[in-house]
């Protein structure tokens, strides 16, 4: 046995988008163990709750992470429209379907951009993020946010979308499925991309599911299960199946976030050709009174928003499950075993985001 | 033999000029659905001072003096969340599309609204 060191890794480095801190203890070049961190964008949000009207927590609740912002706010909404029993009119569940599947390829590829700034391809990471404007911009268009929509509401949605706005959206994804192609074929056909992703962080599927893993890391291992199968908002609506793959390894992950993208395109144009007519939101009077465990798809997996409320304005309890959190302990699975340069690049497989777990 | 997966792309790019704009120097456009949210615009003149916009703002951004007859708005705490623009009953406030420029200072923006001429007393015919 050689002699054990102990690497700090974070909460500041080059590849983290966020801080997340990681006592790396090596044997030579070999990762043994890695001891995780958190806590550095801890905001107390749960507190919050108890001093905020729940209508206004819709904002709170957009900001609870920068990436998947829409999915949290609709989240949440579900959560408090079930609990009071709010019929959501049908154009408006449609609406938070397509804005989810826009957020997910905005996401998506601002996450295929940093993986491959982490295995050092520096100008394909300008092309993801090039693409990536594009849909940004069409999600500013239609809401008037960029990141942070701020379109959802308890009852519905704030804006409505025209039509013809809406059959032009779904023309310029189109024509970005085409570059998306050509960034596909960079990341799953280049050899010197390939080098650094085949192989890499392998988990079986069976330590997928033990470890509590979801979205696309656990898809990635062969476990075929998607929230968006459960049929909320309109997904209930459109046809499609959850992208499964079976190795399992980075590669695998990386191969199943790229297939996400043309399956949000078709999602989109699926979406917007059965959109129907009317109202996009409902007045909504009176309290919550109940508890209620919302469940949603994010572009990193599956999150929870727990609703519980007293019949007053204010929320009793609200928790947030974020899919990072249920990610990591698969992370540190992975981190066993590795070389030290790949650290990087596992860290960055699960899609971090710190800021969710932390609320 | 993938290597050259990136020269396509390469090669477009040589010749379709950057993507990316010299910011300082030219700035975006407003976007051309006029639907972005930039930053909240006050036509003072018109406003009564109900302090609903005041009421609703989720983070205490906006103050009201009726009596100043003065509107206030903390442009770094604001977050664009539209809720003032959709309380307004006089619709005095709208949402402009332009940001906020960069700013070293934390001011408010005050608007006061000017004193408008007294009343002519009206005049008994007759009298």
């Amino acid at each position: 046995m050689g002699t054990r060191t102990v690497i700090p890794f974070g909460p500041q480095h080059p590849v983290l988008p966020e801080p997340i801190h990681l006592d790396l203890v090596l044997e030579d070049e070999k990762v043994v163990e890695a001891i995780p961190k958190i806590g550095y964008v801890h905001r107390g949000f749960e507190k919050l709750v108890e001093k905020m009207d729940f209508n206004e927590l819709v904002y709170v609740a957009d900001r609870i992470c920068g990436i998947c912002a829409f999915i949290h706010s609709m989240a949440y909404c579900q959560g408090v429209e079930a609990v009071m029993s709010v019929e959501v009119p049908p154009r408006a569940e449609f609406l938070r379907t397509i804005w989810s599947e826009l957020a997910r390829l905005s996401s998506h590829l601002l996450w295929l951009g940093l993986m491959a700034d982490a295995f050092g391809f520096e100008s394909l990471f300008m092309q993801s993020f090039r693409i990536r404007e594009k849909i940004v911009d069409m999600l500013e268009e239609m809401t008037g946010g960029r990141i942070i929509l701020g379109v959802c509401r308890v009852g519905g949605v704030r804006r409505d979308v025209p039509n013809d706005a809406l059959a032009d959206i779904v023309r310029r994804v189109k024509d970005l499925g085409v570059e998306m192609h050509r960034l596909a074929d960079v990341f799953l056909q280049d050899d010197s991309v390939k080098h650094r992703l085949v192989g890499v962080g392998v988990l079986i599927r069976d330590q997928a599911a033990e470890l509590g893993c979801v979205g696309p890391m656990l898809r990635a291992s062969g476990v075929s299960r998607d929230t968006r199968t459960l049929g909320y908002a309109a997904y209930g609506s459109v046809d499609f199946a959850p992208i499964v793959e079976k190795d399992g390894d980075s590669y695998a992950r990386c191969a199943v976030r790229i297939r996400e993208l043309f399956q949000s395109v078709d999602l989109v144009a699926q979406a917007a050709s059965k959109i129907p007519g009317g109202e996009v939101g409902v007045k909504v009077s009176g309290y919550p009174e109940g508890e209620y465990h919302s469940r949603c798809e994010q572009p990193r997996g599956e999150v929870i928003h727990y609703v519980k409320g007293d019949g007053t304005r204010y929320l009793q309890r609200y928790r947030v499950r974020t899919p990072t959190f249920a990610n990591i302990p698969a992370l540190l699975r992975m981190l066993q075993g590795c070389e030290l340069a790949d650290v990087p690049v596992l860290v960055l497989t699960i899609d971090p985001c710190i800021s969710c777990t932390e609320r | 033999m993938s290597v050259f997966g990136m020269s396509r792309t390469i090669m477009r790019n040589l010749f379709s000029g950057p993507a990316t704009r010299l910011y300082p120097t030219r700035e975006k456009e407003p976007h051309r659905a006029a639907r972005s949210r930039g930053r909240i615009e006050i036509d003072i003149e018109a406003c009564i001072f109900c302090s609903a916009c005041a009421k609703r703002c989720p983070t205490d951004a906006i103050i009201v003096s009726k009596t100043d007859k003065e509107w206030n708005i903390d442009r770094l705490r604001c977050c664009t969340c539209n809720a003032c623009v959709e309380v307004c009953p006089k619709k005095c406030l709208a949402m402009g599309n332009r940001y906020t420029p960069p700013t070293v200072t934390k001011d408010k923006d005050i608007f006061r609204q000017p004193p408008r001429p007294p009343k002519e007393p009206e005049t008994i015919p007759g009298a």
